[in-house]
């Protein structure tokens, strides 16, 4: 019988010939992420007692969220994250300098096709853009895992997202997912595995894959997943990382999907989610003009290298509105160490921003918060109420372009406005 | 059978508005529920106090993977949360904190914010006034997780306790 991504990677990660969308299955999953609720998982161990670890190797620990620490109580639980990586001689221990540990982890060559990965972090989902399936748990499950090297999962049912490209001008990875969210709600894929396919992807940057597949999340997904291909194997053997380390799955062509969405990017054009929930989106030109007292460019969804060349490039030779606020926040200390090496910080600083070190920063709320009645243009995957600062700020989303234009404007900008008629 | 008086709430409630992320520097559901649905007011923070049962509309608990939007809501006494469709990682970490989250889009129509219910596991049936309404009961796996009090300690009592646990790709 023909299968999607998700029955496969499953069975393959359950031990079992084939699984199909509604079974439930002991999944063993190829690496357990644990970033700032790592000491949570470390009290939970200790909680039960025991100090037996399934698969030290499978663990990926990562200081990413309240980095450096601001309190004592952060960093005594810091403390204890990096006593524990010592004792347990776990090799994927990040501490406060590398970044958000799904780009750190993906930058270092440690997700591959076909794995099953679990994580602490709802945007776990990322890990699709290099064809792993990955997905967000709690800190019990964490802990239960490292000990049991297992977690049950339900098999889900398959989305099929075909987007047809060229993007229209102006227009990203991220107006993609926004329009998507707009269109199919915030629980528009729940328990769903949700496939990207169509022209778009060929050739499509390693950075834009994880966008789509971060924001896949904001549907309510399980899994996302971008077909592995010759990008992919680039991506992964510039990280030595060889077609011998892993094993792509690619789903059947004739396998069965409970819903197919088609999206034209050549119809595209900005998009803004608007407060306070992911899916109430609208194209630009309905919230263009709304004055704005802060812009961030940051978070896992789009820090990347090419999202801060893409807002640098629009911000060059400009400066950033009087009374505004532009913050930038680096996604992993190697975007950084390269936009420093290609004038990107310099351009950045020279526009008036101030940039702050790699980490989740202002997105988890460190950093970045806001008065009373303020507002924001953010980069990142949330804009739920109090999320930065008073509860009655406002948080907008866009594109890294949409960020840039709006600094400069001090008002919620379209991009297009700054870019020339090819770009 | 367990019941009480229920807060209802409606659509899409989020986990930042459940648990503030400001406050995931604590585990203690006791402490958390301190803080629980705060960016609400302190209204609803007194009503949740007063109630044993959340009801809500569909994708309740959506957004982040953290745990203490669950714990939280044990620690201010809630028993079970009734909606119409949960985010998956908050129906996970309910369970796996012992907190029931049932799918029962019925009964959340039927119920008034303040309404008493009452819910029998074992049946799969919630009761509003004199109308009972059915929901499909948990398969066994999740419901001797449930019955251990939550996943670590189910973990605890039937995991270690198994011996050497197998080895898989």
């Amino acid at each position: 019988m023909a299968k999607t991504f998700a029955e496969k990677v499953l069975a393959r990660a359950a031990g079992l010939a084939e699984v199909s969308s509604g079974q439930v299955v002991d999944v063993y999953p190829h690496l357990i992420m644990s970033h700032a609720a790592s000491w949570r998982c470390i009290k939970t161990l200790e909680k039960l007692g025991t100090d037996k670890l399934y698969d030290v190797d499978r663990i990926a620990m990562v200081m990413d969220h309240n980095s450096p620490a601001r309190t004592a109580k952060t960093a005594d639980d810091q403390k204890l994250c990096r006593a524990f990586a010592e004792q347990k001689g776990i090799k994927k221990f990040y501490d406060i300098d590398a970044g958000i540990a799904h780009v750190v982890l993906i930058e270092d060559g440690y997700v591959r096709p076909g794995m099953v990965l679990i994580g602490t972090d709802s945007h776990t989902t990322i890990y699709g853009a290099l064809g792993a399936a990955g997905t967000g748990v709690g800190f019990s499950e964490v802990t239960a895992a490292w000990v049991s090297g297992f977690l049950w999962m339900r098999v889900p049912d398959s989305i099929k997202v075909v987007i047809n490209g060229p993007l229209a001008r102006g227009t990203t990875a991220k107006d993609v997912m926004l329009k998507l969210i707009g269109d199919l709600t915030a629980d528009g894929a729940t328990y769903c595995s949700v496939e990207f396919h169509g022209s778009y992807l060929q050739g499509l940057s390693v950075s834009e894959r994880m966008t789509l597949c971060n924001l896949a999340m904001e549907l309510g997904c399980k899994f996302a997943y971008v077909p592995p291909d010759a990008v992919t194997r680039v991506y992964l053997s510039e990280r030595g990382v060889g077609p011998g380390d892993y094993q792509e799955i690619h789903p059947d062509p004739d396998a069965t999907y409970i819903r197919t969405v088609v999206i034209e990017g050549a119809q595209l054009e900005p998009q803004i989610a608007c407060p306070h929930t992911v899916d109430n989106v609208k194209p630009i030109g309905a919230v263009a003009g709304k004055k704005v007292d802060q812009v961030f460019i940051g978070s896992c969804t789009n820090a990347k290298y090419e999202d801060l060349a893409q807002a640098a490039a629009i911000l060059k030779g400009h400066k950033v509105a009087p009374g505004v606020r532009l913050i930038v926040t680096p996604a992993s200390k190697k975007i950084l160490e390269r936009i420093i090496k290609e004038g990107i910080y310099s351009t950045f600083l020279e526009s008036g921003a101030l940039l702050t070190n790699p980490g989740c920063g202002a997105c988890a709320g460190d950093g970045g918060s806001m008065a009373d009645g303020e507002v924001t243009l953010s980069t990142a995957n949330r804009n739920f109420q109090g999320r930065m600062g008073s509860y009655s700020a406002e948080i907008y989303l866009g594109s890294p372009l949409v960020a840039a234009a709006t600094a400069i404007r001090g008002v919620i900008t379209d991009p297009r406005e700054f870019l020339s008629k090819e770009g | 059978m367990m019941g009480g008086v229920c807060i209802k709430f409606g659509d899409s409630v989020n986990t930042d508005v459940i648990i503030p992320g400001r406050y995931l520097v604590s585990i203690d559901p006791v402490e958390l529920a301190k803080h629980a649905f705060e960016p609400l007011g302190p209204e609803i923070q007194g009503q949740l106090r007063r109630s044993q049962i959340i009801v809500a509309g569909s994708n309740f608990g959506c957004g982040s993977a953290r745990e203490q939007a669950a714990s939280c809501l044990v620690g201010a006494g809630i028993k079970a949360v009734i909606a119409k469709s949960f985010a998956r990682v908050f129906f996970r970490n309910s369970i796996n904190t012992g907190l029931l989250a049932i799918v029962c889009p019925e009964a959340v129509d039927a119920i008034a914010d303040g309404g008493e219910l009452a819910i029998d596991m074992a049946t799969g049936a919630v009761t509003v006034g004199d109308k009972t309404f059915h929901f499909d009961p948990y398969p066994e796996s999740l419901q001797s997780i449930i019955d251990a009090g939550g996943l670590i300690p189910y973990v605890a009592k039937h995991v270690l306790s198994a011996g050497e646990v197998r080895k898989n790709g």
